[in-house]
């Protein structure tokens, strides 16, 4: 990128190199406020929490943390092993979060296909149902929760009623209580919620396929399900990814459904539930930042993995 | 546009039934349990059959509410305020300037955006326990930038970066400042990507919740979702339903007429985020 940069100062003289230093002094007077916020905002919290990881602190008193090493993540006392790593709550969450993510992002995606074709076909309204699909979208996380929460009530809520009176169940679910339902139901609540997202994306890349090739599957009258195999599919494909990406790495760190739907309950309890549970609740600092650590880890590992491979357009071109 | 046979015409319909239905149907039963009172919420009902607002009144009278609502505005209204002025001058920078550096620089930003947001959580404490600001709305304001700053800073620079060449260079080689370009030339022709991204960042801090649950402890300073996630009652076992509904509409009917209003900038931001991301 500074290759062109470099040839239209080449191109023309003294001035406008002395134009284009005085370009590049002022990007970066731009750039400052924006780089100390971020490093104040994210940067430094980050090296503490994972500083923290390897301390003994404790919420009470921040100040008398002592460096333990290693010890919240393993160690042995008298042949017994202890740390994360063989805490079985906490692989416990860790299993929780994948099942999770794993489940409503596979349930979105599909439902998101479906709701995207829909909105993509010609039909009296389609503006109305676009907006009516944005709703769940708007509604804030908690207030999902909780309006769901109170749907799903066992004894007074409208799935029961409404399943009951078509004949599904016999009689009330302990939707948010029952180990067996709980976490389906944090999956219903999140598919409900994220659905309309990822339909959006997929839309967007429908929108921008080309019509020609359509015209000539129709006129070579190729049945539709086989032209959305062979042709729609395919073309988009990369928008389906990125948004899979995008959702999956969103699944990994749930905090505020599961919080406020099922609490702390270890049938639905994910990563980022088990950590704030040890920082706060319990007030063990450091064990509860060294399983932030590897929460960050597993997302960041994660996140360059998706980058480098799915080769995103990182500003390299120049305009 | 080919004809479709009535068949499939009502297939289709059949299927836009259903996605609104379940789109729209948890909402419009928080608003009809809103308006049911004290046993009535016991039973349940499909339709509106009666109009009582006390559960209104009472979300009012039981705790701060209305002090939450401030909150969130002033928290929300200031993070978007400084993730925009942050975001142009950044975004300038990032799309019409190269130098070396540019492409980590926006990777790192990239980064920032999928944070999860425990993963600050101990050190954020510690520093908002430094700078003396725990329990306090600056507090939420400086924890909320690290999820819109990221996000709005990418996305103007996404739109800035499609923004023609030509606009610039005439003031360029009248040796017009930065600052001057920046303000004169982009900022007219930014008002709509400044729209979306002010909206959507401000939604993301209006519905931020871990960190808001995290640093505050009195009921005057909490926001919106937390006021709501902790509604109680008289025992654990009770929770004030009716109150909830209400509180829950309240919420979220704004936003609700914000994103219909704004719909097709809402969809264009977001797949700006996302799909050239």
């Amino acid at each position: 990128m500074s290759d062109i940069a470099l040839t239209t100062a080449a191109a023309t003289p003294a001035r406008r190199s002395r134009l284009s230093r005085s370009r590049l002094r002022s990007a970066w007077l731009f750039l400052t406020p924006m780089i100390v916020v971020l490093a104040l905002v994210a940067g430094w919290p980050l090296v503490r929490t994972i500083w923290f990881g390897f301390t003994d602190a404790s919420l009470a008193d921040l100040s008398a943390t002592q460096f333990i090493g290693l010890e919240n993540y393993y160690s042995v006392y008298d042949g017994e092993a202890y740390g994360l790593i063989v805490d079985p709550s906490w692989w416990n969450a860790v299993w929780n979060t994948i099942w999770f993510s794993a489940v409503s992002v596979s349930i979105e995606t599909a439902l998101g296909l479906i709701v995207a074709l829909v909105l993509n076909a010609n039909f009296k309204g389609r503006a109305l149902v676009r907006a009516a699909v944005l709703i769940p979208w708007a509604i804030p996380t908690i207030v999902s929760a909780k309006m769901w929460g109170w749907m799903l009530h066992d004894q007074f809520g409208v799935l029961n009623d409404i399943l009951m009176g078509i004949g599904l169940i016999s009689q009330p679910v302990a939707w948010t209580a029952d180990p067996q339902t709980a976490m389906w139901a944090v999956v219903m609540v999140d598919v409900w919620k994220t659905t309309p997202f990822m339909a959006l994306l997929i839309l967007a890349g429908l929108q921008m396929l080309p019509s020609d090739c359509y015209e000539a599957a129709r006129v070579d009258g190729i049945h539709p399900v086989k032209v959305f195999f062979k042709v729609t599919l395919p073309l988009i494909k990369p928008a389906i990814m990125v948004a899979v990406i995008f959702r999956a790495l969103d699944a990994l760190r749930i905090f505020d459904l599961i919080y406020v739907l099922t609490s702390n309950s270890s049938d639905t309890m994910s990563m980022s539930v088990y950590a704030r549970q040890q920082l706060v609740d319990f007030q063990e600092v450091g064990y509860g930042s060294a399983a932030s650590t590897l929460l960050f880890l597993v997302i960041a590992a994660l996140t360059i993995a998706t980058i480098t491979l799915g080769k995103v357009r990182l500003g390299g071109e120049t305009r | 546009m080919m004809r479709r046979s009535p068949l499939k015409t009502l297939g289709l319909y059949a299927l836009v039934v259903v996605i609104v239905v379940f789109s729209v149907f948890p909402f419009y039963y928080a608003i009809l349990s809103s308006f049911r009172f004290g046993s009535e919420l016991f039973t349940v009902t499909y339709w509106p059959s009666s109009f009582n607002p006390a559960n209104y009144v009472s979300v009012f009278a039981e705790q701060p509410f209305a002090r939450n609502i401030l909150n969130s505005v002033v928290v929300a209204s200031v993070v978007v305020a400084l993730s925009l002025f942050l975001g142009v001058t950044a975004a300038y920078a990032l799309a019409r300037v190269s130098f070396r550096g540019r492409g980590l620089l926006l990777f790192t930003i990239l980064s920032v955006s999928m944070f999860p947001q425990v993963a600050v959580l101990s050190g954020m404490f510690e520093l908002i326990r430094l700078l003396g600001i725990y329990n306090s709305l600056p507090g939420l304001m400086l924890s909320n930038l690290i999820l819109t700053l990221p996000f709005t800073v990418w996305v103007l620079t996404t739109f800035m970066r499609d923004l023609p060449k030509e606009l610039e260079e005439a003031a360029v080689v009248d040796g017009a400042s930065s600052l001057v370009i920046v303000r004169h030339v982009f900022l007219p022709l930014m008002w709509p990507a400044l729209v979306t991204t002010g909206l959507l960042a401000f939604i993301a801090a209006w519905n931020e919740f871990l960190f808001a649950l995290t640093f505050t402890l009195s009921n005057d300073m909490r926001t919106v979702p937390v006021a709501i996630a902790l509604i109680t009652g008289a025992s654990q076992h009770e929770l004030p339903w009716g109150n909830i509904m209400a509180a829950s509409v309240i919420v979220t009917v704004p936003l609700v007429v914000l994103v219909l209003i704004f719909q097709r900038k809402i969809v264009s931001g977001l797949t700006a985020g996302a799909v050239k991301g």
